[in-house]
């Protein structure tokens, strides 16, 4: 295949700009699609994607376009996530391309993703296609917004195509531009076969499938593969390209092709996303650079509701691993919650995604405990210990110094609300850095905040305080001292493990009172007086009193209608299965859930 | 008499002068005469059935509940007190008429006490007439009172009230005042019920949830209620129920002790046969109808549960030594209770206290967690 006649490029956007419906006009102008088989939002193929309007996964597809120069050229449209849990992905995804199309919202103008993206996308040397979307809509300046992609990214945008991707305007612009401005793939076919996965998925009848960008060589099937970082080895049992609904299987791909691997590749986690395929009979010399394992950041415990459903909620976590490689999961117990998973994710949206895929795909009730960050802990005997769970918390006579994971965050937003963002930011621990005015109206604020802080509340918090209009993105910088303590909360007396967490020790008293009151408010009145405490270290820091039930009788006899009594009393029963029963204190459900919202 | 087979009947007349706005039982507001002697003749139907069906039946309590019974005029009691006269005992059975003091004189409570009714149940409610009209009641206090007297010597020895806790603008001072009322008059029996608003009441629509005393005063009255009866004399035998001894309703210790009774007239209940079932609240079904409809609720009733949660509503308590597959777990389970001063355990007798009675859901499901 003539290289010159394919482009491989992929559509970043901040969240609601506008990505997905710019790939879905561009399936529908290359023809991939039928029209009559087109559904919104083609490529983001999971429910929760929809719905949110986010993409989580990446996933690529090949488009045939005729161009007005009359040569038909090959497009390899690769869907990248936009939020900032999924960075690595992008990175990989973006390292499979030549070109990126921005998308820019022409009444929003640049967000903090636009930004993040475009800078990602510039350090892996792509050529970036600016493109202003949603001009129909009224309060569009598609002027001012090129001249701020000119003047806070630097690049030329004057003649960006202006289109809106709902309307499907001027969308064969933006094709002509591709063709022009991203450059075509270079790549020996005959050179050892080195190929970069940026995505993979499990499919139950094919094993793994691997999504790969073949930067040199050729691969075919019946070839062996090996992939560099696992040191696993396969014999492709397919090689081919996607349309938008299905796999094409060519058994060949070639130097500067996107395509599909299918090797019957038993265990997703031998397919790490930045991997390098290469060929066990001719290797090349080293891997592709850039690969890394992916860490999660943020760790919560995770419980059924109903004991019972312990097997299931392994299960499930089992089967979403397989499509999604960064979650972690281990057994964990607890005593107020017993048999769970300590689980690991990439980042707070990537947790709630994935419980809700949990409890919407696989049916089950969950209670999660607060999330936490991983502290680095240095004892007093020289060692240095990691902690994602409060309960492993070291007794403090053991410890000598903590320290926390920083971030640098990065917000955008309209300059009246810079005082709100500052005052969350201080009350969060931040450091303030620097602030850039984008121009006259919109600020780009920089501040280094532990990632503690932010794990919990800190985006809804942004929001509220600036009416939606904040965008945010941070990225790890690594650990800083910390005075950290362990927070205990008490019922009846007796601590209970899944409450306990760590803050810092100026938070403490405030992080306890809130969740004192909050437990409150949502433990339902019980039999007995009920305190509730917050305690460091066995100090008492907080406390408030659930009273004593007073009243909760039938006290009336419907003639003899025993029948609805006992019902009644059943269903009470029942209910009382759907609590925790911790010591002599029966907490529902939402108790717990209602401590990892704090801020309002 | 050995040999017969004892049980209750409750009769219930679906009739209102109008509907009290906290009250969910079935009635209509009718008072076209036709209309009663069509339903009185469908009770008799009934009646006549189950005694063809089983002749060796007995009533040992009689029970006519409403709606507003004392609304049936005098010979329709009469035609139905003939039909089962030879299914019961007028001086050692308990017949109990239901009475609304706006609805009766001292000839009808002659002619009623003449035919053989020899309980009557006053829903007296306040003796505050502010709290009565927000009841909706149809009487004031005086003419309660008036009623009392009259039935007292009219010949009625054994007669009871319904007094009610939680009505809006009630205070701990208007319930005292109340109780001092109603224990000056000739009465052998009371019932005391916490106000329950009930969803599809026109006080449920009102919202009047927000207007009546709440949780905690209803809870303090309740409980300085039952001591206040008991220094006049009353002694309290269920969570809402305190009589003179000796006189506690029999009719509703069926209910309690789990022994069968049968109900005819719409929606009335019944517990026959070892099943428990529901006649159709629908009153034109059940005057059109040779045979009344009847719904079953429970195809299995009288489990260790039902017997333990109804026993448990009694001051004499659930004795777990009848019950030795529970007991153990049961007794285990009530030392915290008692320590809580919720229930008294004696002798292997689990009793509530009043506290106890107060939240007695959450005390029985607590006992009987998983039987």
């Amino acid at each position: 295949m003539a290289n010159d006649k394919i482009r491989n490029f992929c559509i970043i956007a901040h969240i609601d700009h506008g990505k997905s419906t710019l790939a879905d006009r561009i399936l529908e102008k290359t023809q991939t699609v039928a029209i009559r088989d087109m559904e919104e939002q083609l490529l983001d193929n999971m429910d929760i994607e929809r719905e949110r309007g986010i993409t989580i996964k990446a996933r690529a597809v090949k488009l045939l376009y005729k161009a007005q120069d009359g040569i038909e050229y090959t497009f390899n449209l690769i869907d990248t996530p936009g939020h900032v849990d999924f960075n690595y992905e992008v990175s990989r995804s973006l390292a499979a391309c030549e070109g990126a199309i921005l998308v820019v919202d022409a009444s929003q103008g640049i967000e903090a993703q636009t930004l993040a993206n475009t800078y990602l996308a510039i350090e892996h040397d792509l050529e970036v296609v600016p493109v202003v979307n949603k001009i129909d809509l009224p309060s569009a300046d598609p002027e001012r917004v090129c001249n701020e992609v000119e003047n806070i990214i630097g690049i030329p945008a004057m003649d960006a195509p202006r289109i809106s991707a709902k309307m499907g305007i001027n969308i064969e612009e933006v094709l002509e531009k591709i063709v022009k401005e991203v450059p075509p793939p270079v790549g020996d076919e005959t050179a050892p076969l080195k190929a970069l996965i940026f995505d993979s998925y499990y499919d139950s009848y094919k094993g793994v499938i691997i999504y790969v960008r073949v930067k040199e060589g050729t691969v075919k099937t019946g070839d062996r593969i090996r992939l560099m970082a696992t040191g696993a080895e396969f014999t492709v049992v397919e090689a081919g390209c996607m349309d938008a609904t299905n796999h094409i299987n060519k058994n060949i791909l070639e130097a500067g092709e996107v395509g599909y691997i299918a090797a019957s590749i038993k265990n997703i986690a031998d397919t790490q996303v930045g991997d390098t395929v290469t060929s066990c009979e001719n290797p090349c010399d080293e891997p592709l650079p850039g690969y890394r394992k992916v860490n999660p950041m943020v760790f919560s415990g995770i419980y059924p509701a109903d004991g019972s459903k312990y097997v299931d909620l392994r299960e499930a976590l089992e089967k979403l691993r397989l499509n999604d490689a960064s979650l972690s999961f281990e057994p964990e117990t607890s005593i107020a919650l017993g048999f769970g998973f300590r689980c690991g994710f990439l980042g707070l949206l990537h947790m709630e995604i994935i419980q809700e895929r949990l409890e919407r795909e696989y049916n089950l009730d969950l209670i999660t405990t607060a999330p936490s960050v991983i502290f680095k802990i240095n004892l007093t005997s020289g060692e240095t210990v990691y902690i994602d769970n409060p309960t492993n918390y070291p007794d403090v006579s053991l410890i000598q110094s903590a320290e926390e994971p920083m971030v640098k965050a990065e917000i955008l937003a309209p300059s009246e609300f810079v005082g709100n963002i500052m005052e969350l930011c201080q009350n969060r621990r931040g450091v303030f850095k620097t602030m850039d005015y984008l121009d006259d109206t919109r600020v780009n604020i920089h501040y280094e905040l532990p990632l503690n802080e932010i794990v919990y509340d800190f985006f809804d918090a942004l929001k509220s305080r600036t009416r939606g209009y904040a965008s945010f993105d941070y990225e790890l910088i690594g650990y800083a001292p910390s005075k950290l303590v362990k927070l205990d909360i008490l019922l009846n007396g007796d601590a209970v493990d899944a409450l306990s967490f760590i803050v810092h020790s100026e938070n403490a008293y405030a992080r306890a009172r809130k969740m004192v009151e909050k437990l409150k408010e949502n433990i339902p009145r019980q039999m007995f007086e009920i305190p509730v405490q917050a305690a460091i270290g066995g100090k008492i820091i907080a406390r408030e009193t659930i009273k004593a039930m007073r009243k909760d009788v039938l006290a009336k006899c419907y003639g003899g209608d025993i029948t609805r009594k006992k019902k009644l009393l059943e269903k009470q029963k029942e209910g009382k299965k759907r609590m925790r029963q911790l010591g002599t204190v029966e907490v529902p459900q939402e108790a717990f859930m209602s401590v990892l919202k704090l801020d309002e | 008499m050995k040999n017969r087979k004892k049980t209750g009947l409750y009769i219930h007349v679906p009739f209102c002068v109008r509907k009290c706005p906290y009250c969910d039982f079935y009635s209509v507001a009718s008072s076209k005469e036709k209309l009663y002697e069509q339903y009185a003749d469908a009770v008799i139907r009934n009646i006549k059935r189950y005694v063809r069906e089983n002749p060796e039946i007995f009533f040992e309590t009689v029970y006519f509940g409403g709606g507003t019974p004392s609304l049936l005029p005098v010979y329709l009691y009469e035609k139905i007190m003939s039909e089962i006269s030879l299914y019961t005992d007028f001086e050692r059975s308990e017949i109990t008429i239901e009475l609304n003091p706006g609805t009766s004189d001292e000839d009808k409570l002659r002619k009623l006490r003449s035919i053989g009714i020899n309980r009557l149940s006053v829903g007296i409610q306040s003796a505050k007439d502010n709290e009565l009209k927000y009841l909706g009641r149809i009487h004031d206090f005086t003419q309660a009172k008036n009623i009392i007297n009259d039935a007292y010597s009219a010949g009625f020895e054994n007669i009871s009230a319904d007094l009610m806790i939680g009505v809006r603008e009630q205070t701990m001072e208007s319930l005292m005042f109340s109780i001092d009322r109603l224990t000056e008059l000739p009465l052998k029996h009371i019932s005391a019920y916490m106000l329950k608003i009930e969803e599809g009441t026109e006080y449920f629509k009102n919202g009047m949830s927000e207007l009546v005393p709440d949780e905690d005063l209803v809870a303090d009255m309740y409980l300085a209620l039952v001591e206040k009866l008991k220094e006049k004399g009353y002694f309290q035998y269920e969570i809402s129920n305190f009589s003179r001894k000796g006189y506690e309703s029999r009719h509703n210790l069926r209910y309690w002790h789990c022994e069968s009774y049968i109900g005819i007239g719409p929606s009335a209940h019944s517990y026959f046969n070892n099943k428990r079932y529901e006649v159709l609240g629908n009153l034109s079904e059940f005057i059109l109808s040779d045979c009344q409809k009847e719904i079953i609720n429970d195809e299995n009733p009288d489990d260790f549960f039902e017997i333990a949660m109804l026993q448990l509503r009694l001051t004499e308590g659930l004795d777990t030594k009848l019950y030795p597959r529970y007991s153990e777990k049961i007794i285990k389970r009530a030392t915290k209770l008692e320590k809580a001063k919720l229930i008294s355990v004696s002798d292997g007798v689990i009793s509530m206290t009043p506290e106890g009675f107060l939240i007695s859901n959450s005390v029985i499901t607590e006992l009987l967690a998983d039987f």
